[in-house]
């Protein structure tokens, strides 16, 4: 998998979305690099487990850095069918890869129309540009 | 950036952990220039501020820097200050109050009343005028050797004098808000910028970096310093927050002075208060923050924290809370709740971190 951060959706709380048509209704989901620059020195992240199902919008996990604890929503609705768990114990890779490395669940969307209401890359990078 | 108190002021620089080591290790630099400070003068100035303040004042000496808090008629803390008893080039005595930025217009607005009992005390706010920087960690003397007279960087600890930047006037104390030795520089308005330019210049070589209030907070914590609006408020009295030492009573008279006896057990100053400001160790990687209820091992909430970071020093979570007295020794194993999941914590000595 490599995934660029040009092929991505993203919600303005600044989690991308990776679900290509030849996905088979499979999405990945992490956060963006400035969301992780943004948090800088990260501590502690918590990810869903198998099996849990997740609404478009709800919290499927936390991270904390020095600074604060920020919830991270689900873009989409569906079942989380993969986990990157060893991501918890290497929070550095979230750093230096938060696409390819960084990937935090796969899930099997239950409505991928919803992927239509997220922002597109262009959009998600004019948004972080006004927000300093 | 973020606004504090009507300021928009960084949160961080470089990073909390990278500015937060600098400090520890080499140099921080804090544009504190949000602080409020107030100056008075006036041979009756030391009868106002001995009236207001819980600490004594009549009898400090110029070069003098204490650290003391306000009152209010019950005894609840309306702000902790630092005042500095100072003298001009041209001999003239005077006092100067640092204030908390947050709580300036509140300590402004309960002045008045008082500043009207003694009309020939001269006022001035001059936090807009003036420029304030904090200079801290161990590289401190030797950076500002460079840049201040001698006689600044000999001062001792809690001590603040007159005299210069480079010919440009300045403030000079040794207090400080992280626990590592260090100045702080009260300097012009319009000589800020270039006193500025002229510390990073001196500390170029020995790792200084600019510090936001991220790192600030991470560094105080740590140093088991107390901040208003988290360990301390109006509902709160000093005894509980463990800050006896900055009230004396004997003798004295002034604002909040009866309530804060009748808390004060006559003999030791000890609290009869049935909570107590304690440091916490959090076992895990999760941060206790403010409002995190802390429970004993009978299941019963005895406490909430005011404030709680992941420690950059000590790489564990650390908390300030107050808990029921009798469950505030050292050593005590109690449990914090952190969003719905329960983390082990032990009662700990404050200060968490002690320079060497």
């Amino acid at each position: 998998m490599s995934i660029q951060p040009e092929q991505l959706k993203y919600c303005d709380s600044h989690e991308w979305v990776y679900a290509p048509t030849d996905a088979g209704g499979v999405a990945t989901v992490g956060i963006s690099a400035f969301a992780v620059a943004e948090l800088n020195d990260l501590v502690f992240m918590a990810l869903p487990s198998v099996g849990q199902k997740l609404a478009a919008g709800q919290e499927f996990g936390e991270v904390e850095s020095v600074k604060a604890v920020s919830p991270m929503y689900s873009p989409v609705s569906g079942e989380v069918i993969e986990v990157n768990s060893g991501l918890v114990d290497r929070l550095e890779q979230l750093n230096a890869d938060p696409y390819d490395q960084g990937w935090m669940m796969k899930i099997k969307m239950s409505d991928p129309s919803e992927l239509a209401k997220l922002m597109d890359y262009q959009t998600y990078q004019k948004m972080i540009s006004q927000h300093g | 950036m973020a606004p504090f108190a009507g300021y928009d002021m960084p949160i961080q620089y470089s990073g909390i952990v990278a500015e937060h080591t600098a400090t520890r290790t080499a140099l921080g630099v804090f544009d504190i220039s949000h602080m409020g400070r107030l100056r008075f003068d006036g041979p009756r100035a030391d009868q106002l501020l001995d009236h207001l303040l819980t600490r004594r004042v009549l009898d400090m000496q110029p070069g003098q820097v204490r650290y003391s808090l306000i009152c209010n008629e019950e005894g609840g803390m309306l702000d902790d200050v630092l005042v500095s008893c100072l003298e001009s080039p041209s001999g003239k005595i005077y006092f100067l109050l640092v204030v908390n930025a947050s709580n300036k217009p509140k300590i402004v607005h309960w002045l008045q009343p008082h500043l009207a009992d003694f009309p020939d005390v001269e006022f001035h706010d001059v936090t807009e005028s003036t420029a304030m920087i904090a200079v801290q960690g161990p590289r401190a003397v030797g950076v500002c050797e460079r840049l201040l007279p001698p006689a600044a960087t000999k001062l001792g600890y809690y001590r603040a004098k007159v005299t210069d930047q480079m010919s440009k006037p300045c403030i000079v104390s040794r207090t400080g808000y992280t626990g590592e030795d260090g100045f702080e520089l009260i300097v012009r308005a319009e000589d800020a910028v270039r006193v500025w330019e002229n510390i990073f210049l001196a500390g170029r070589e020995h790792g200084v970096l600019p510090v936001g209030l991220g790192a600030r907070d991470t560094l105080r914590l740590e140093a088991g310093m107390p901040l208003y609006g988290h360990e301390l408020s109006e509902q709160i009295d000093p005894f509980t927050a463990g800050l006896a030492f900055a009230v004396n009573l004997k003798d004295r008279n002034f604002v909040g002075s009866q309530s804060l006896a009748s808390k004060s057990s006559s003999a030791s100053g000890a609290s009869v208060s049935k909570l107590k400001r304690v440091g916490l160790k959090v076992e895990g990687r999760r941060a206790a923050r403010e409002q995190s209820k802390v429970y004993n091992a009978d299941e019963k909430e005895i406490g909430s924290v005011t404030s709680g970071t992941f420690s950059p020093t000590f790489n564990q979570p650390i908390s300030m809370a107050y808990v029921d007295a009798d469950a505030a020794n050292i050593g005590n194993r109690l449990e914090v709740d952190i969003r719905g999941t329960r983390a082990p914590a032990t009662v700990v000595e404050l200060p968490f971190y002690k320079r060497s």
